[in-house]
């Protein structure tokens, strides 16, 4: 029962780790562009909801119908404005303008929130479980969590597989050349990309805002493990993310359970060992020639 | 590097040249500007001197991580700037953000030293800002007053023994003995079992609570509680299942640890949902700011922690005049916000600086704000501050209480902090009692 509970409990974790990567993951994917403003980017959404609760006077799950579109237009805006003159055969210019980013987001933040850190009240969702037994107890929080993290990956997933615009997108991811030859608009390509990924980090960032409390400088600390859930499961594939998310939630559960310690190590040491033994992660659907 | 100067030097000649002066001209000239800057500085006009501003360098993390303790920098340097203006000596303060960043602090207190000339450094803001900045003024031979992290975390990693004691850097704070030894002051206010679970963070101040050897838990065996210590955890950790298990398997009634607000809240949330219930939690560092209790949310109710400074305690500043109550009200008043704990002693930073530029020999040598540092003898808004009876020559304590956030339904902010337990300092009236928690069904 207790190693039932552990695997249990990692992996809804695994379900918050897969929402946090699948932006990262549909933006490397598409466009080999890591964003180092991934976490900040995520805090960012959280201070959105802050300002749309504390406008309206909405629960924090209402304020996603503003947070969510709002994060699209800025992701959409973000790439035709900046990221696209970035992008060409040197990966270096993204890189450095996305770290400049996490750096302006978190002082802009920093000045306009203070330090103080916050949190997203939903006083009874926040605890609420099911107990199952004595040793079992699954909250409902992380359950909607990992449940919100299905949806949107097989949402995206859909988008990519069953529809033309997800057509323009594996392809441009493929080979961007070609692609334009066949008549797709790269440009505004990418920027739908940047711009869904931006959707989905927004809705990681009020889910996370609502499981713990945040503060501006929080981010870059939530960029590791979405990165590491990106390589575990394999690019292009967003079912790969989910189940990368499950296995890192998995793998520092279990590695906790032996000593706490050993929590985030176990997480890099099974990293570590896909990256050695499966360089393209678990389930990799993009073409690299 | 030599080339370019050989260069430059070679450019001036070629334009001194070109003016019609010859090279022994220049020497020549040069030797008497020379020797007349020797003159001005042998005999300096007194009156010019003494208009020179004394200057005081003071750093802190405005941004970073822990940001939270400078927050009521501008309110209170603000305030003592208008004091200082109406002091015969002008007084200048510089102040410096260290970015909660280790060596950024130790280069802007390198700065102020060896640029701004500061003749007092004042620093007041967790390990991470107060070591490096005590560091380079002890190199650098300024006279350094620092407080706001137990003194152990500030003598203990820079190298200081209790035989060879620190010449420029004096502290006062209290330490780990005071912090274990509230604990063990309160828990016995409620009936427990006595078992005791203790999370703490792998970080320098987890790792020091957490030492077999002067930590927490010899201290509580000693005191017959027992002990459920599991090996300490990262800091942003997401999943807090297996202490929570291990805390639920002993049937924990106390939880304990040292750890960062965002993982205490993650611990909290987890703990809730997984059914653990304990009656007392104390937790310290986390429970510090009223706004991350205020996150914690409806959960937060009678959680404990340390306490060093509230509005509450019965001292007054020796800068204004103002009571404890007088200044949070200030802040309140001013910023809107509640107050926090650092208030107090950023206040008493400056109270102690004031003194002893007033007592200095001469406030612009350092030489001599040392002797008077040393001597200082002060009644502030934290406490009385005389270094030489402290636990090490450089350290001073200051009293340290025990508290315990309580919702106020009709106050102007959601949870107030109560003194419960003064066992250590008597002196510190008590706001209440110290109450269970309480749990619905």
């Amino acid at each position: 029962m207790y190693w039932i509970n552990t695997i249990i409990q990692g992996a809804l974790v695994g379900g918050l780790y897969a929402l946090f990567a699948t932006g990262l993951s549909l933006m490397f994917g598409v466009m080999r562009i890591i964003n180092l403003a991934h976490g900040d980017f995520i805090v960012l959404s959280a201070y959105l909801a802050v300002v749309v609760i504390n406008c309206i006077g909405v629960n924090p799950l209402v304020a996603l119908a503003v947070v969510v579109p709002l994060m699209f237009g800025v992701g959409y805006l973000l790439q035709r404005g900046l990221l696209n003159f970035t992008m060409g055969s040197d990966i270096l210019p993204p890189l450095l303008v996305t770290f400049g980013l996490s750096v302006v987001i978190q002082n802009v933040l920093l000045e306009l929130f203070s330090a103080d850190s916050r949190r997203l009240q939903l006083p009874w969702l926040e605890t609420a479980s099911v107990r199952i037994g004595d040793q079992l107890a699954i909250g409902l929080m992380p359950t909607s969590v990992f449940v919100v993290a299905v949806i949107v990956i097989g949402g995206i997933e859909f988008m990519l597989y069953r529809t033309d615009l997800g057509r323009a997108f594996r392809a441009t991811s493929d080979d961007p050349d070609t692609a334009r030859l066949y008549g797709v608009n790269n440009r505004n390509i990418y920027a739908l990309a940047t711009a869904i990924a931006l959707a989905v980090v927004s809705i990681a960032g009020v889910l996370f805002g609502i499981r713990t409390i945040f503060d501006p400088t929080i981010g870059p600390a939530r960029l590791l493990y979405a990165f590491e859930v990106v390589i575990i499961g394999g690019l292009g594939s967003l079912w790969g993310t989910l189940a990368g998310g499950i296995i890192l939630g998995v793998a520092q559960a279990i590695g906790a359970a032996f000593d706490p310690s050993w929590d985030t190590l176990a997480g890099h040491v099974v990293f570590l060992v896909v990256l050695l033994f499966r360089p393209r992660g678990l389930f990799p659907k993009t073409f690299d020639p | 590097m030599k080339n370019s100067h050989d260069g430059n030097n070679r450019a001036k000649q070629n334009r001194r040249m070109s003016l019609g002066v010859d090279r022994r001209t220049v020497i020549r000239r040069g030797g008497g500007a020379l020797a007349a800057a020797a003159l001005a500085s042998t005999f300096p006009s007194p009156r010019i001197r003494a208009a020179q501003p004394v200057k005081i360098g003071y750093v802190s993390p405005q941004t970073g991580p822990l940001a939270p303790f400078a927050e009521a920098d501008d309110f209170i340097i603000g305030g003592v700037r208008e004091l200082f203006k109406k002091q015969s000596r002008p007084i200048e303060i510089i102040v410096k953000d260290s970015q909660t960043n280790s060596n950024r602090a130790s280069e802007v207190a390198a700065d102020l030293i060896l640029k701004d000339k500061v003749s007092l450094m004042l620093v007041g803001a967790a390990p991470e800002t107060n070591n490096p900045v005590a560091d380079q003024c002890e190199l650098n031979e300024v006279p350094c007053v620092s407080t706001v992290s137990p003194w152990q975390s500030w003598f203990i990693p820079r190298g200081g023994k209790p035989d060879k004691p620190f010449k420029w850097t004096y502290h006062y704070f209290w330490g780990l003995e005071d912090a274990i030894g509230i604990l063990l002051d309160m828990w016995p206010q409620i009936q427990t079992n006595r078992v005791v679970g203790a999370a703490f963070a792998n970080d320098p101040d987890g790792n020091a609570w957490g030492n077999d050897v002067f930590g927490l838990p010899p201290a509580l065996i000693k005191a017959k509680y027992k002990l459920i210590h599991p090996p300490h955890f990262q800091t942003l950790t997401d999943n807090f299942t297996s202490q929570i298990s291990a805390f639920k398997e002993a049937d924990c009634e106390i939880i304990t640890g040292n750890m960062i607000p965002p993982d205490f809240t993650t611990f909290w949330t987890q703990a809730y949902q997984q059914g653990l219930k304990p009656k007392i939690v104390t937790i310290t560092k986390a429970l510090l700011f009223p706004a991350s209790v205020e996150s914690v949310g409806d959960t937060a109710n009678n959680l404990s922690c340390e306490v060093w400074w509230t509005p509450h305690f019965p001292y007054k500043s020796s800068l204004t005049g103002q009571s404890a109550a007088q200044l949070g009200a200030a802040y309140t008043q001013a910023t809107k916000k509640q107050w926090t704990q650092p208030i107090g002693f950023v206040h008493s930073l400056f109270e102690v600086a004031a003194d002893v530029i007033k007592r200095s020999a001469d406030p612009r040598d350092p030489a001599a704000n040392l002797a008077a540092v040393i001597k200082t003898n002060l009644q502030t808004i934290v406490g009385p501050i005389a270094w030489g009876k402290g636990p090490v020559k450089n350290v001073v304590k200051t009293p340290l209480v025990s508290g315990q956030w309580r919702r106020t339904p009709n106050g102007p902010f959601k949870y107030e902090l109560l003194v419960v337990a003064n066992g250590l300092a008597p002196q510190i009236p008590l706001d209440g009692k110290f109450e269970v928690l309480t749990y619905k069904s």
